[in-house]
């Protein structure tokens, strides 16, 4: 193909990711996105300006050289793509389906300014999946042995980048998890049609083969505390994430049928409630009921399809604010309203109405109107009096966030939280208060995203690895 | 992977399993418990620790088989394994000397209260103990108990054996007979827990439950073992699992442990199933 000038690459239409039809994927847990074909992602690749100066790479929370890996696509050098990807992130095929490109690498694309932005998320997906079915594992450059060991306390997106840098720098790295199954949020949150958990193991697998030990069913905190962990290491990273589900405070929260989101999920994900009764865990039968999703962002928006996936007659989210205020991802608010999901905008709840059996039938809620912007800059909803309405329903999941878990912490006297619980940390370093601790992910920022979790644990790898050359630099 | 080294039944339908854990063994303390995944497919079910020995690193545990998770975890032998165990998870129990102590167990309750009641006479109580069965098979833990407790009661609700009638009617007999108890300690089935709870509300007496809600990751994530107490929302995998017995909300945990019960008879009827069919196997292939 001759060269293209970038007139020509900005007139080329954007490539959209081909998907499961709306009516057949809410009968099934398979992938909503089906992956682009070798000629679509070629083309795609086409479409990037390769800009000497790319902005899209300082749009990254992990910096991927975006513009050489799309080059290297649309040379149909796949293999040299994935060679690019994997120098800065360790988890490619979970960044390219689950990052939240519209607000990083995307939004600041040149192409975007005139047309649609390039598709990185789905280049990088892509890249990954066609290495993963092509190549299998090839060791990347590793540095010599260093005889340094390093304890990763939490097996997600935190813990498993630092854990990819760090074993590339030559030191011996342990994960430790507290549930079965590594992949944190990876693997009990985000559901299997937007993350099959068959990428997330592949993935997993890929750092197990780089050398990574695992230990899962250890909870430290209780198992084992951080000091106990600082005798047999020699730098200790904290990425346990933000695990404390938050809930309304509302009458009639313990009725039966309301969950937090962490448990509706985690019984589907990570349990396979789906699969009930081959699999154990059961969740509540929800075929042919009204389902209520209480909050406005991605895990409220796994919740509700989740619901439909389950068998719901409606599935609808409840939201205090309105459509544009809301934290989801586009991609999974436009993935809801296509799967029937019915979004009710300026309503708070204000008390769940139970039978006498004590299961949750329907849910009183305050209509609200817009008023200022509060400091978020998000216009703060305001109670219109009097109007007051009666919701029916028969189960509800509350996916309004989550606060610290407490046990690192209270485990750890000389480690510093914020009044939230959040542990407190230089941001260059992510040094903790305590020496040879450092910290990174939702257990510092509180709940934010898997790719801003990679990057503290990127970041801290790099400090981690610092230190361990010289730990007088405390 | 864990292994077991020891598994032999104490009552009907009730196992005690010696697990291999050595961390677990190590940290444990009394009133805390694991989580137990048998298989592959298993649920996660919380069982509290009985007892442990660090040196030789293992844990002991007592089930009783109701559903399909126990059912199965009470067919494994020594030398079996289970695929996950994970601990020591809550609160541990909080000992003092109270002075007079009564430790109550109904059933396999006695399972959880025997490592509590240790505690408390190691810390200087007089320990009275009161252990409750359907009837005399049903009541376990015997010697141990005798072996800590100053006085001990053991009841059955048809009288084949020690006390006629519940715990509660013998724990009511010794507040007639005027004796003075400052601590009493009481797990087992929850109408039993909330009835121990009413007897010694009018004398003030400081009581202590440990309660069995549904839980899935037990470290505080999923929410889904939220308890009421004093009109406050608790969750009892990492603020207890013990609390105070005059405080707690009973009916609503009774609710909230049936949320599954169709769910929970289905499994049991489809493993019973699948178990006959084994055994039909088994003996055709034997004949």
């Amino acid at each position: 193909m001759p060269e293209l000038t970038n007139k020509e690459r900005m007139q080329i239409p954007r490539h959209h990711m081909p998907e499961q039809p709306p009516e057949v994927r809410i009968r099934n847990f398979n992938e909503v996105n089906l992956g682009y074909t070798i000629e679509l992602a070629r083309e795609e690749a086409e479409r990037c300006l390769r800009c000497k100066k790319p902005v899209c790479v300082e749009g990254c929370p992990v910096a991927v050289k975006i513009p050489d890996f799309i080059k290297m696509v649309a040379e149909g050098k796949f293999k040299e793509a994935a060679e690019i990807l994997k120098e800065d992130n360790a988890l490619p095929a979970v960044c390219g389906r689950v990052c939240p490109q519209e607000d990083q690498c995307e939004k600041v694309c040149v192409v975007g300014k005139k047309n649609e932005p390039v598709a990185i998320g789905h280049l990088e997906r892509f890249v990954a999946d066609w290495e993963r079915k092509n190549l299998g594992f090839r060791m990347p450059e590793m540095k010599p042995k260093t005889g340094k060991k390093v304890a990763i306390v939490g097996g997600g997106p935190a813990g498993l980048s630092c854990a990819g840098d760090l074993i590339r720098m030559g030191h011996d790295v342990t994960v430790f998890e507290a549930l079965h199954e590594i992949g944190g949020v990876l693997i009990y949150g985000i559901p299997e049609f937007r993350l099959p958990k068959e990428i997330v193991r592949a993935e997993v697998d890929y750092l197990r083969q780089l050398g990574v030990e695992f230990k899962t069913d250890y909870v430290i905190g209780l198992t084992e505390t951080v000091d106990e962990l600082l005798e047999r290491y020699d730098a200790v990273f904290i990425g346990v994430g933000a695990g404390l589900p938050y809930f309304l405070n509302i009458p009639g929260e313990n009725l039966l049928g309301i969950y937090s989101a962490n448990e509706f999920l985690t019984r589907v994900n990570l349990m396979r409630a789906f699969e009930f009764p081959k699999a154990d865990t059961p969740i509540m039968n929800l075929q042919g009921k009204d389902v209520a999703v209480f909050g406005g962002g991605n895990t409220a928006m796994d919740a509700v399809r989740t619901a439909l996936r389950l068998g719901a007659k409606k599935a609808m989210i409840i939201y205090r604010r309105t459509e544009a205020e809301m934290p989801a991802r586009i991609e999974e608010i436009k993935h809801a309203k296509e799967e029937g999901v019915e979004f009710i905008f300026l309503s708070a709840p204000l008390e769940f109405i139970g039978d006498d059996d004590g299961w949750v039938r329907a849910v009183k809620v305050q209509k609200m109107q817009l008023g200022e912007p509060d400091e978020s800059g998000r216009r703060k909803p305001v109670p219109i009096e009097g109007a007051i309405e009666i919701i029916p329903i028969d189960a509800a999941v509350i996916a309004i966030g989550n606060g610290s878990n407490p046990i690192i912490h209270k485990t750890t006297p000389d480690l510093k939280v914020n009044k939230w619980g959040n542990i407190i940390v230089d941001p260059e370093t992510m040094k903790t208060s305590k020496k040879g601790v450092f910290a990174g992910g939702d257990i510092v920022t509180g709940g934010a995203t898997v790719i801003l979790a990679m990057g503290a644990g990127r970041k801290a790898a790099k400090a981690i690895d610092e230190y361990l050359k010289n730990p007088d630099i405390w | 992977m864990n292994k077991i080294v020891e598994a032999r039944f104490i009552a009907p339908d009730i196992k005690l399993f010696r697990i291999e854990a050595p961390k677990i063994a190590e940290k444990r303390k009394p009133g805390q418990f694991v989580v137990v995944r048998v298989d592959e497919y298993g649920e996660r079910i919380p069982l509290t620790i009985a007892d442990s020995d660090p040196n030789e690193g293992t844990v002991t545990i007592i089930v009783q088989g109701v559903g399909k998770t126990t059912k199965q975890l009470n067919l494994l032998e020594a030398g079996d394994y289970v695929r996950d165990i994970v601990g020591p998870l809550g609160k541990p129990s909080e000992i003092e000397n109270y002075g007079v102590a009564v430790s109550i167990g109904g059933g396999v309750g006695t399972a959880i209260a025997y490592p509590t009641a240790k505690a408390l006479k190691e810390a200087g109580n007089y320990v009275i103990g009161i252990i409750g069965g359907r009837s005399k098979e049903y009541v376990i833990l015997e010697d141990e108990m005798k072996k800590i407790c100053d006085e001990l009661y053991p009841t059955t609700d048809d009288g084949s054996y020690g006390f006629h009638g519940f715990v509660t009617h013998k724990l009511q007999q010794l507040l007639d007979e005027g004796r003075k108890i400052d601590f009493v300690l009481a797990i087992g089935p929850i109408p039993m827990m909330k009835a121990v709870a009413e007897v010694t509300r009018p004398y003030g007496i400081k009581t202590v439950v440990s309660l069995n809600p549904i839980m899935v990751d037990a470290t505080g994530m999923c929410g889904g073992c939220r308890v009421t107490v004093d009109n406050k929302t608790y969750f009892a995998c990492v603020d207890g699992p013990e609390f105070d017995a005059h405080k707690v909300d009973f009916d609503n945990l009774m609710k909230r442990n049936r949320m599954y019960i169709e769910h929970e008879k289905k499994a049991l009827e489809e493993f019973i199933c699948r178990i006959d069919l084994m055994a039909k196997k088994l003996e055709k292939q034997n004949a």
